[in-house]
């Protein structure tokens, strides 16, 4: 056997063909290497680089909002939300527990969220701990080797002032955008730009480290509201308390600085606070004073009269024959509470007579009527740019028979918000010459337009003096040491039926100091149920207690000298 | 290297030894052991930066290297004569346990690989890898070369029968090296051109056939191969990712520890089939040549070796060892680069994992035991 191998061929064209073969192969592989590494280098590095260099966003700051003064209203404060990879977090039964005690949260609860969110590489946990907690959390993701947990770093909107501002400000939602009011408005200015930063991410996509900063997020803009908070608050404590004692279903309350249109103040019941959770929340996000409209009643009337006055048709002494207290157009009848007989303009007011204003509006022509309406704003949005705002209604004067243009002037086929009459009443207050409203502090005075001739808008305000006197409709207004002018109203609310006898709307519209306004003021309660509904009892009260505060607090000159003594007594009473 | 004795003495088998120390007394091939030290510990070193700079994971391997180096001294020892004698007991016992496997062997990964023996959990298939060749070339030596066709035949069937049994668990990479160990054996036995081009044509006619009996995960692999871009995120992904893991490397690497592909998670199996991916990113083309030259040169040794030897059995048996550890490198290093498709076949002596090692060290042990078993012939 041994022979025969011997006898074995050589086999030498196979020992070649082998080594050739395995050459081959060798170069091949270095081919194969040197194309990869050296030619195809550019194209796959950059491949790779797309794969671990990620860009993501860096949240901005968002802006702060202030009061006219300074004072915070709405911040940002940075927190930590606590996020997972669910494709990692491969935690046992004692890692889950851990990590659901460190979050406070139900350890089925996680466990179930982990489960739904399986083939997913995104959950979050739990949002929005504060940074300590946060980082408690994350001692204990590491003490337990816990894999796939992170924090994100997000901010949390804070209201210090709570549901005194909740309307005005609104919110933002849980990305810290904005969802209601100016919050909403100015979303844009007050987020900022984000910033971009490159950043190193591992094949599980989590970011592993900062590579370079792109640019620096640019925090949002402050911005700065035309409220004072101090009448903010005096305004909202004094609305909230007259709504309950009332038991009126809804309430609001603008306050305006009469030269520069801003308002001082902006409040409505029901309210909300924005830093709660969610819940019942329905019905109580509308800032009334610039989303509800109703038909304003009897505070109308002064306009119709500042325009007859400038129309010429009426005379500061003339008088009115109001008797029998009612009169007829067609089928509909104008009427007033009783035969006031003949009467003077100033008593059309002060006693609120509804035949009175109305011969007056048949004695302008419609379109001047109509100019005066359209001049104050009334159908037209306020321009605030506030969301939801709505421009009430105001009928186009040529389709207007005799009696629309009688209910008109004491307010009835109109439609108007809060704001819109305090701004009318502003309009009076400021010698005739309308200035838009804004809720932003105003460094440039804005330009306005003449409404009603400077003596007809004081004509006007003298008469308005009277009915917060004992003899006129809302004594309850006055206050002490000031001379003020207003206006009363109480509306009979329109239903499905047509016009309520027991379901009434109560305003007072009034401004002080009346001979020289600062301030103008609309209180409106919406559905009084505690017996009173006289605009004058209900709203007048609040108008006073408010005012009294805002013209201390403005340092106004009182008009009369008081006994400290006396005021110190009046004061007691308002409560 | 041919000896010539110069006296009687030198047939006495102390006499070697005196002359060449230790290394002859643990017939220890120098060459052989240098490279495949070599080659391990470049492996610790890449391993080491795959496996995230884990040291335990390292010392494990270490240890593995350690215990299968001592395997290979075990064998280098056994006289390739016994080795003969052995081979058809091996082969039969081989077979039997890959029938035990796919009866009752335990899965892991979706295959059933793993012989539970109560004492060690145990991959017959990796014992097959030698018993095959040992097999065939015991069968084929038995009588004058070039086999008749009823040997070659006959050995053809004793290859495919533990092949099949491989591919049925599944295991494709397995098969595929046994197959090839099994092959190789024919081809140095001296199987015709003739019958070697014929089994060309019949292979190209039974993919068709082979397409049909793949399994799901098998098919899927191949369609990858072919457009690894169509899946990006599923099946190309592995192929993909260490595509860019080895061009970012470029000439000079980005140096040890410091590849983004392999440190950050992109590169799957990165510490076993997929370290070379790893070796390219972070040593570059350079480290990719140097270990392509150990590899190289423990194969060119191999080769050696098997045309130094003196029997046919020995002969044809080192080669085929020699040539399917090449198999082991082209086809891992071929799959990485993206050369061939994904088979399991990890990169040898340098895969984290110790199975194969064990096989493999077995195998250079053999290799050194034709060459230091020599009997001293005058030439």
């Amino acid at each position: 056997m041994r022979r025969e191998e011997k006898a074995l061929p050589s086999y030498a064209g196979r020992r070649h063909t082998v080594l050739l073969l395995f050459m081959l192969a060798g170069a091949t592989l270095i081919w194969r290497a040197v194309d990869q590494q050296i030619l195809e280098k550019d194209f796959l590095q950059s491949e790779g680089a797309d794969r671990y260099l990620t860009q993501v966003e860096v949240p901005a700051h968002r802006g702060l909002i202030t009061d006219r003064r300074g004072d915070v209203l709405a911040l940002s404060t940075p927190v930590d939300s606590v996020a997972a990879n669910p494709r990692l977090l491969g935690a046992d039964t004692q890692q889950l527990v851990a990590l659901a005690k460190a979050l406070a949260i139900d350890p089925e609860a996680l466990r179930a969220k982990l489960a739904r969110y399986s083939q997913r590489h995104f959950v979050y946990l739990k949002r929005r701990l504060p940074p300590a907690a946060a980082a408690q959390v994350m001692e204990v993701v590491r003490v337990h080797g816990i894999r796939g947990v992170h924090l994100e770093r997000e901010y949390q909107r804070f209201y210090p002032a709570g549901e005194v501002f909740a309307h005005v400000l609104g919110f933002t939602d849980v990305d810290d955008q904005g969802q209601e009011g100016l919050e909403l408005a100015y979303d844009t200015a007050l987020r900022g730009d984000p910033g971009a930063k490159l950043v190193l991410r591992d094949g599980r996509r989590q970011v592993v480290d900062d590579v370079e900063n792109i640019h620096s997020p640019r925090g949002g803009k402050h911005l700065a509201l035309s409220i004072d908070q101090r009448l903010q608050f005096i305004a909202y404590r004094e609305l909230k308390a007259a709504v309950k004692r009332q038991r009126a279903v809804a309430g609001s309350l603008v306050l305006l600085d009469v030269p520069s249109g801003e308002v001082l103040a902006m409040v409505n019941q029901p309210s909300y606070n924005p830093n709660a959770n969610r819940s019942n929340r329905r019905g109580r996000l509308r800032n009334r004073a610039l989303t509800d409209v109703f038909e304003p009643g009897s505070t109308m009337k002064p306009f119709t009269v500042a325009a007859a006055l400038d129309a010429g048709v009426i005379k500061a002494d003339s008088v009115i024959d109001t008797s029998p207290g009612y009169f007829r157009l067609g089928a509909a009848q104008v009427q007033d509470s009783k035969n006031l007989g003949v009467i003077d303009v100033g008593t059309v007011l002060s006693k609120s007579s509804n035949v009175g204003a109305g011969k007056i509006a048949l004695a302008l022509d419609k379109r001047q009527l109509w100019q005066a309406m359209d001049k104050l704003g009334f159908g037209r949005q306020v321009g605030t740019g506030f969301p939801g705002e709505v421009a009430g209604q105001l009928s186009d004067y040529q389709r207007w028979a005799q009696i629309d243009q009688a209910t008109l002037s004491f307010g009835y086929g109109i439609s108007v918000t809060t704001q819109q009459l305090a701004q009318a009443y502003a309009t009076l207050a400021n010698d005739g010459v309308f200035v838009p409203a804004t809720l932003l502090k105003r460094d440039i005075p804005a330009r306005g337009h003449r409404v009603f001739s400077r003596s007809a808008a004081e004509t006007v305000r003298r008469m308005l003096e009277s009915v917060v006197q004992a003899e006129g409709t809302a004594p309850d207004a006055a206050v002490l040491g000031y001379r003020v002018a207003g206006k009363t109203g109480t509306v009979k609310k329109f239903g499905p039926h047509g016009y309520s006898d027991d379901r009434y709307l109560s305003l007072f519209a009034g401004m002080a100091p009346a001979h020289d306004p600062r301030v103008v003021m609309v209180v409106m309660l919406d559905e009084p149920r505690a017996g009173k509904f006289y605009g004058g009892q209900v709203a007048g009260p609040v108008f006073s207690a408010v005012m009294a505060e805002t013209l201390r607090l403005l340092n106004v000159t009182p008009d009369v000298a008081v006994d400290p003594a006396l005021r110190v007594a009046a004061a007691g009473e308002g409560r | 290297m041919s000896y010539v004795p110069r006296q009687l003495g030198d047939l006495t088998p102390s006499n070697p030894a005196r002359r060449q120390g230790l290394l002859a007394v643990f017939h220890i091939d120098l060459p052989l052991l240098a490279g495949v030290l070599m080659l391990s510990g470049f492996g610790l070193i890449v391993l080491y930066s795959a496996s995230g700079e884990n040291l335990a994971q390292v010392q494990r391997q270490a240890i593995r290297i350690v215990l299968a180096l001592a395997i290979m001294l075990a064998v280098a020892q056994i006289n390739p004569s016994t080795l003969r004698r052995w081979s058809p007991w091996l082969y039969t016992l081989g077979v039997l346990m890959l029938i035990a496997v796919l009866t009752f062997g335990e899965v892991g990964k979706g295959a059933q690989r793993w012989l539970d023996l109560g004492v060690v959990r145990f991959q017959p298939s990796e014992m097959v890898k030698l018993a095959v060749p040992l097999m065939i070339a015991w069968y084929l030596a038995e009588k004058r070369l070039p086999p008749s066709w009823q040997r070659l035949a006959f050995a053809a069937l004793l290859t495919v029968a533990p092949v099949l049994l491989i591919a049925k668990q599944p295991d494709l990479g397995t098969a595929l090296l046994v197959g090839c160990a099994g092959i190789l054996v024919l081809f140095f036995a001296g199987i015709s051109w003739r019958l070697i081009g014929g089994l060309i044509v019949a292979l190209a006619g039974a993919a068709p056939v082979a397409w049909y009996l793949m399994r799901d995960y098998q098919r899927q692999r191949v369609l990858t191969f072919l457009d690894p871009e169509k899946d990006p995120l599923g099946a190309g992904y592995h192929i993909i990712q260490s595509k860019i893991a080895i061009g970012s490397g470029g000439i000079y690497g980005k140096g040890w520890l410091n590849g983004t592909q392999s440190q950050l998670d992109f590169l799957p199996e990165r510490h076993t089939d997929f370290i070379f991916a790893v070796l390219s990113e972070e040593f570059g083309l350079v480290g990719v040549l140097v270990l392509l030259s150990l590899y190289l040169f423990v194969i060119a040794r191999g080769l050696y070796i098997a045309t130094r030897a003196q029997e046919t059995f020995a002969r044809l048996l080192a080669g085929s060892l020699t040539l399917v550890f090449f198999v082991y490198l082209f086809v891992n290093t071929g799959m990485v680069s993206g050369l061939l498709p994904v088979v399991g076949v990890p990169l040898p002596l340098v895969s984290y994992g110790g199975t194969s090692l064990v096989t493999l060290m077995a195998g250079f042990g053999i290799l050194m035991s034709i060459h230091t078993h020599r009997r001293l012939l005058p030439t």
